[in-house]
């Protein structure tokens, strides 16, 4: 039994010539929110519509809780619920209308689309004509529609689109609750590292359809390694001291170096010798980079 | 087979509020209520005729238009809306990603429209033999209750409904193929007025071009001995049937080749 609910090994796609997906060997463990993220045009979009069999993939390349997906479509499809790109809804329906429609496709209850309502809040809504609705009440009628038959695995595709902050809250408690509660696996695309650091527990980093990074948020967050940022008076002075003195130089800007860190009592130590050969010292201390520069410095280096 | 009808039914439910599924309905009610009127208010003229020559006057422009323009464009319009529900709300791609079978999906949208166009043919052929007789309570000197047309209705009908199943075919797989209005739609209009014409001056390939199945269907009807004494199956009508399993089978395959985008 696979400990993967999505396995992906050396996944391939090309849109005529053009390589859109590359060697892509992804692994969702199963019960993790996996922050699938890169800028846009990365290839997410294509990956998930691979990983749905909507666009065709080789056989033995993907993998859905251990089974080739291409062989079993339907078992693997059985087990999945999904939100690609913009919500697919019929706008001459209502929101009621269109979870209904669902429940028959799926053969299930339809006071299941009752129940979606409340949890997606369009119960007021629920017999307005989907047309009609705001961009973020179609993304909530799209994770309803995703969500309606109880699937173990959750593909969604920027779902946070369109939505205003207390949406986005509600969408990230949801998925919280589904992964916790309910031992659901979510893989969950976007652009912004910032969205899905507070919620993702591991974390794939995708661009121009290769997977640069793959690993659990400490991992990612291990990745980033903090520096001394000295601000001075006279920086080629300070810089012909701390590397005559051992300190690994890592940029140096008009007024600012930035030297590895060792640890708090070199840190004092460079002070002090800066100090002792009459080189100002405005501010000292340690800087981290973001996540969100990691993610560039990631994604620009192919 | 229980995911091809969930499929069929969910058709139903997804079209039912669609001007496609009304036009099927509202369309036969139109075109006989107007030629009904007609022969109520302008009575005088039909009076020397037998009922066997009444219903004729009342059925032969229905069926006349019909092979020509109607048929084609109906079944070319219904094979668009219906496909294009799909394209309209970006919908194919959760369609193909639940559980089903795509041969399921593919195969109920089709015969969806095939059933479509059996409505509008059965509501032409009950509510022509219903409009006879109520333009009788209208007008009692018009005896359309003398004559029982019932048979050359329903067999004329079914005959058109069989003539457009390969119409049918072709639509839909140029829907399926193109994300458009012009190509299916422009190229169905075409085919239409060639096959029409082709049928009309006796081209003997005519009898293989499918937008010329209803053409030929309609002439075959027209020059019956009576009126009355044809078959439902002539070469236009096995082609057609021909025509439209091949197209059915081919449009599957390339369905099942075909990425969602």
């Amino acid at each position: 039994m696979s400990r993967f609910a999505i396995e992906t090994v050396g996944l391939n796609h090309y849109f005529g010539a053009q390589a859109v997906v590359k060697n892509l060997s992804l692994q969702v463990p199963k019960g993790s929110i996996y922050g699938f993220l890169g800028p846009n045009g990365a290839g997410k979009t294509t990956t998930i519509k691979l990983l749905l069999n909507l666009l065709q993939s080789p056989s033995d390349t993907v993998f859905i809780f251990g089974k080739e997906l291409n062989h079993n479509r339907i078992a693997c499809l059985r087990q999945m619920g999904s939100l690609v790109e913009q919500p697919a809804i019929y706008a001459h329906l209502t929101g009621k209308e269109n979870l209904i429609n669902r429940c028959i496709l799926l053969g299930i209850d339809k006071t299941k689309a009752t129940e979606m309502l409340a949890l997606v809040g369009l119960t007021e809504a629920a017999n307005k004509k989907a047309g009609k609705y705001s961009l973020g009440m179609k993304q909530r009628l799209g994770i309803g529609l995703a969500l309606i038959a109880d699937p173990e695995l959750l593909l969604l595709d920027e779902p946070t689109n369109g939505l205003d902050p207390n949406g986005i809250i509600e969408i990230r408690n949801l998925m919280l609750e589904l992964t916790s509660k309910h031992g659901k696996t979510i893989l969950v695309s976007s652009h912004l590292l910032a969205e899905i650091e507070r919620t993702a527990t591991h974390v794939g980093i995708i661009n121009k359809g290769e997977l640069l990074f793959q690993g659990t948020i400490n991992e990612l967050h291990n990745l980033s390694k903090p520096s001394i940022r000295i601000e001075v008076d006279d920086h080629a002075t300070a810089n012909n001291i701390l590397s005559s003195n051992g300190a690994e130089i890592i940029n140096e800007k008009e007024g600012t170096i930035n030297i590895s860190y060792t640890g708090k009592a070199d840190m004092g130590n460079y002070n002090s010798i800066l100090v002792k050969n009459g080189v100002m010292v405005y501010s000292i201390g340690t800087e981290k980079k973001d996540l969100e520069h990691l993610f560039l410095d990631i994604t620009s280096k192919n | 087979m229980r995911s091809f009808f969930i499929s069929l039914q969910s058709e139903f439910y997804k079209s039912r509020k669609t001007l496609a599924f009304w036009s099927a309905i509202l369309l036969p009610l139109f075109i006989c209520v107007a030629i009904a009127l007609g022969f109520i208010f302008k009575y005088e003229n039909l009076l020397k005729h037998p009922p066997q020559i009444l219903w004729f006057y009342f059925l032969s422009p229905i069926v006349g238009i019909m092979g020509s323009l109607l048929l084609p464009v109906l079944v070319i319009y219904n094979t668009y809306s219906i496909t294009n529900m799909e394209y309209k709300g970006d919908t194919w791609k959760s369609l193909f990603s639940l559980p089903l079978p795509k041969l399921s999906i593919y195969a109920s949208k089709f015969l969806y429209i095939i059933f479509l166009t059996f409505l509008t043919m059965l509501l032409f052929a009950v509510l022509i033999i219903a409009s006879g007789h109520a333009i009788e309570l209208f007008r009692p000197q018009l005896q359309f209750g003398n004559f029982n047309p019932s048979e050359i209705i329903f067999k004329s009908f079914t005959k058109m409904f069989l003539s457009s199943i390969g119409i049918i075919s072709l639509q839909f797989l140029m829907t399926l193929m193109w994300n458009d209005f012009l190509k299916p739609f422009g190229l169905g209009f075409l085919l239409t007025i060639v096959g029409s014409i082709c049928a009309n001056v006796g081209w003997k390939y005519a009898v293989y071009i499918p937008h010329a199945f209803p053409s030929l269907t309609v002439m075959n009807i027209m020059s019956s001995k009576k009126g009355i004494e044809f078959g439902i199956f002539d070469q236009a009508i096995a082609n057609s049937l021909i025509c439209g399993v091949l197209v059915f089978i081919l449009g599957y395959f390339i369905l099942l080749k075909k990425n969602i985008k």
